[in-house]
């Protein structure tokens, strides 16, 4: 585990002591099972974004792409009668293709990330609602899919704690992240291309398929979310279904040491931000603190935690930037940039 | 009063410049006179961009001293250099093209009503800059936006930024080294104009029937040291091509262990995309290293971009032992052998923030396979025999790219393609911001490649470099090859005439 991911580890104990001293009912079995619920739905989305940040990129339209594939899920299985395994595999077929739409428009349209991403936003929310005329799409009287729900909301007893399935899966989803972005070559060409295209390119590094793959992972991640979610809440408002989920996934995503100019992040690191977001959450609700506050506490907290990161990795540098503008070239091109003014 | 007899307003006297390792200038002493148009010439690396950065305040001497309009100081800061009326024109103009011309001529100086508010008077800033555009003659109007004009044309504004500063003396950086000939006319008339106003200028050029034109004195330096000034009625290509070669160059050359093989790497006809008119051959044979020379900006890296694939070939066609072949990407040229170290170490050859072992592995990733993932074991093993081979001086190969010495860098770059079989090798200036020792370890090793088998193409605007290390030269000019010399006819006259786009004379081939 990275000394980043570390600290943060021990950021999420001490907010989670403080919390269960000041309210013992934070470590009751059933808050801590939906906290956990929660993480495992946050997280896998979490996930998807971060592989889109590590390119370099931005991934905005997250919410609303959970919003149209939950309404989908819903109706291929209720009013069409869909299998469910293959309205599943429909949805994150679906999930892939909005990914593969968006690299492309990045990368052989050169259009930018968040436009891209902006206009899917948009698009894919007036979908949803305009597909259910507005109305909350949900399982009627008496519809029943007990394999799907238990897979999906079920619990199971783990040495007396009720486990969620969502958690579940995103252990497995984090675990094969995991590998994929930190031990396989797919995963260097990730960092490499977030870091330095250019140098990436120089190495024969076809950076934009990279990208795409980035994106098209990304919105296979979140199709999967979309279910999950979407199992969970049993009905969907279309209006405001998974708004500003883009959000939190990016929070997760900064705090879990991912820089929005790309090429660093790690897979625990996005894991242990969307847990410290939950927990904030749960912290909200369980100290009386109004919920309105919810975002301002959020906000707070990611601000105080950049700023102290910002300020310990300004320390840890200062030594090495010193010995590097000793070696550079005196006719280096910044001295002549620098003339100018 | 002939303009040239007036008294000097800015003196330099025994200017030295000491950087770690290098002596930039060596006690350079000159004078400017009101309306004296100056060119200062000297190959790659002279010291002409440095001493014109002291003048413009921005670089610090070590020693000597300043005199201007009578009083002296050590050094000039760069306000300092402002009111004292001296103003840059760069070769990289420092232009807004979103603003129009006349928002650009007087930015952070704009003429402003509404108290407080500050609000930009577009009246009277269309109004200040008029006259300045009828001065120079200008054949554009203050208020086109500045993305429509050429280049040529936003050179004048450059100019008359400078001259709305009230600039005594306007320094030009290679100011015709993208202008088409008439261009270059009409720039040669705004200096006479500027002369006869009485400001004086001095131009850096590498265009020495230029020099000729419109120079009232020309100044020659080599290696930091002004090695002579050169009267009007003196101003020749040839005395000044005496002037700017004549160093002792150190033999490095190590002769290689057989005579060059057949060709490797045909270039025919080659057409890049910054000289579109200009063609480009050149036959890279088995086992030699091919020096590229030239001045800065002849279209040697062009043709290194192109030849790798970074930049689509315009026209020609480059054929791999007698086989035509099509590189469009880098990673086409890789697949075939051909293998660029780039001239920007930190942009293109080096993620600086992996490590040597990750840079090194990085194009042939594929290779460390094993069930899908890296095996990082064994690109540990070959990152460590590669630091051992080329003595990349490194705690581990763990250690971050960033934290290495340019030398140690460049040979991590090197290292990169190595293991992976070169058949070609391009090297954009190999030695740039590299240490002595590290310089020779890296001399050595292209010796040892090419006996390997291997072609290089050295690219290099380090004169001793390009004759102690090459088995024949290629000279670029302006985008095509001025011509080739064999090892016999090496010498610094003979690459600097071929690179001003001199011919050599049968008499110099003798």
């Amino acid at each position: 585990m990275r000394k980043k991911d570390l600290s943060l580890l021990v950021l999420i104990l001490v907010v989670g002591t403080v919390v269960a001293l000041i309210n013992p009912r934070f470590l009751y079995a059933g808050n801590l099972s939906n906290t956990a619920n929660q993480i495992g739905m946050f997280g896998i989305f979490s996930i998807a974004e971060a592989c889109v940040i590590i390119i370099g990129g931005i991934e905005l339209s997250v919410g609303s792409v959970i919003a149209l594939l939950g309404v989908l899920f819903i109706d291929l299985i209720v009013n069409h009668d869909v299998n469910w395994m293959l309205a599943l595999a429909l949805i994150i077929a679906g999930g892939l293709a909005i990914g593969a739409a968006h690299g492309t428009l990045v990368t052989k349209m050169k259009i930018q990330p968040f436009v891209v991403t902006l206009c899917g936003l948009l698009i894919y929310r007036g979908a949803a609602r305009y597909y259910t005329e507005d109305a909350t799409a949900g399982f009627g009287f008496g519809a029943s899919f007990p394999m799907l729900e238990w897979l999906a909301t079920g619990r199971t007893n783990v040495l007396g704690f009720p486990l969620p399935h969502s958690v579940v899966a995103l252990a497995i989803v984090t675990t094969i992240a995991w590998v994929v972005l930190h031990r396989s070559v797919f995963g260097r060409y990730l960092y490499a291309v977030g870091k330095n295209e250019e140098a990436a390119r120089y190495s024969g590094i076809r950076s934009d398929r990279v990208v795409i793959a980035a994106y098209v992972i990304c919105g296979g991640l979140t199709a999967l979310a979309a279910v999950l979610i979407a199992m969970y809440t049993r009905s969907i408002s279309p209006a405001v279904h998974g708004s500003f989920y883009e959000l939190y996934a990016i929070a997760a995503a900064v705090l879990g040491g991912c820089s929005l100019r790309g090429g660093e992040g790690s897979v625990i690191g996005v894991v242990l931000g969307t847990i410290l977001l939950q927990v904030l959450q749960n912290l909200v609700n369980l100290l009386g603190i109004p919920s309105s506050l919810n975002f301002a506490v959020m906000g707070t907290v990611i601000l105080i935690g950049v700023l102290a990161d910002q300020y310990l990795v300004q320390r840890r540098k200062h030594v090495p930037v010193a010995r590097g503008q000793a070696a550079a070239d005196p006719a280096s091109a910044t001295l002549e940039r620098a003339s100018a003014e | 009063m002939q303009p040239h007899m007036a008294e000097p307003f800015l003196e330099l006297v025994d200017i030295s410049k000491i950087y770690p390792g290098v002596v930039a200038l060596d006690h350079v002493s000159f004078s400017v006179a009101p309306g004296e148009v100056i060119a200062l010439v000297g190959e790659n690396g002279a010291g002409k961009s440095t001493l014109m950065r002291v003048l413009g305040g921005v670089v610090e001497p070590s020693g000597g001293f300043i005199r201007v309009d009578g009083s002296e100081r050590r050094t000039l800061s760069v306000t300092d250099a402002i009111k004292a009326g001296i103003a840059f024109v760069h070769q990289e103009l420092n232009l807004f093209d979103n603003l129009d011309v006349a928002a650009n001529v007087f930015i952070g100086r704009e003429p402003v009503f509404g108290g407080p508010l500050k609000l930009i008077d577009r009246k009277r800033l269309h109004a200040k800059v008029q006259p300045l555009l009828a001065r120079l003659g200008a054949d554009f109007a203050a208020d086109a936006p500045l993305a429509s004009l050429s280049l040529a044309q936003r050179q004048l504004v450059e100019i008359i930024k400078a001259l709305s500063l009230d600039a005594r003396l306007v320094i030009m950086d290679e100011p015709t080294s993208s202008l088409t000939l008439t261009e270059t006319d009409r720039l040669m008339q705004v200096i006479a104009g500027l002369k006869a106003e009485g400001v004086s200028v001095i131009f850096i050029t590498h265009r020495l029937n230029e020099v000729q034109q419109c120079a009232d004195r020309a100044m020659v330096l080599r290696d930091g040291r002004m090695v002579g000034a050169l009267a009007r009625s003196e101003l020749t290509p040839a005395a000044m091509i005496r002037l700017m070669i004549g160093r002792d160059l150190k033999s490095l050359y190590v002769p290689p262990a057989a005579p060059p093989g057949d060709t490797v790497l045909d270039i025919v006809d080659a057409v890049t995309e910054t000289y579109p008119g200009r063609v480009v051959s050149l036959q890279l044979r088995r086992g030699e290293i091919l020096g590229l020379a030239g001045l800065v900006g002849s279209g040697r890296t062009e043709l290194a971009r192109a030849v790798f694939g970074v930049d689509p070939l315009r026209g020609g066609a480059i054929q791999l032992d007698g086989v035509p072949i099509h590189i469009a990407t880098p990673r086409a040229a890789i697949a075939h052998g051909i293998y660029l170290i780039p001239e920007d170490r930190k942009a293109c050859g080096l993620l600086l923030d992996l490590s040597i072992a990750e840079n090194i592995s990085l194009p042939d990733l594929a290779s460390y396979l094993r069930w899908f993932l890296v095996d990082t074991e064994r690109e540990t093993g070959n990152a460590n025999a590669l630091r051992e081979r080329l003595k990349i001086r490194a705690p581990d190969v763990a250690t971050l790219a960033a934290a290495l010495s340019g030398g140690n860098q460049q040979k991590v770059v090197l290292a990169k393609w190595l293991s992976m079989r070169p058949r070609v090798l391009i090297f954009d200036e190999p030695t740039r911001g590299v240490d002595v020792g590290a310089k020779q370890e890296i001399y050595d090793m292209l010796r040892r490649l090419t006996d390997a088998g291997v072609a290089i193409l050295m690219i290099s605007s380090d004169m001793e470099e390009v004759i102690g290390v090459s088995d024949r030269i290629a000279v670029m000019h302006e985008g095509a090859i001025s011509g080739f010399l064999e090892r016999s006819e090496f010498s610094e006259h003979h690459v600097l005439k071929l690179a001003v786009g001199e011919t050599i004379e049968v008499r110099d081939r003798a």
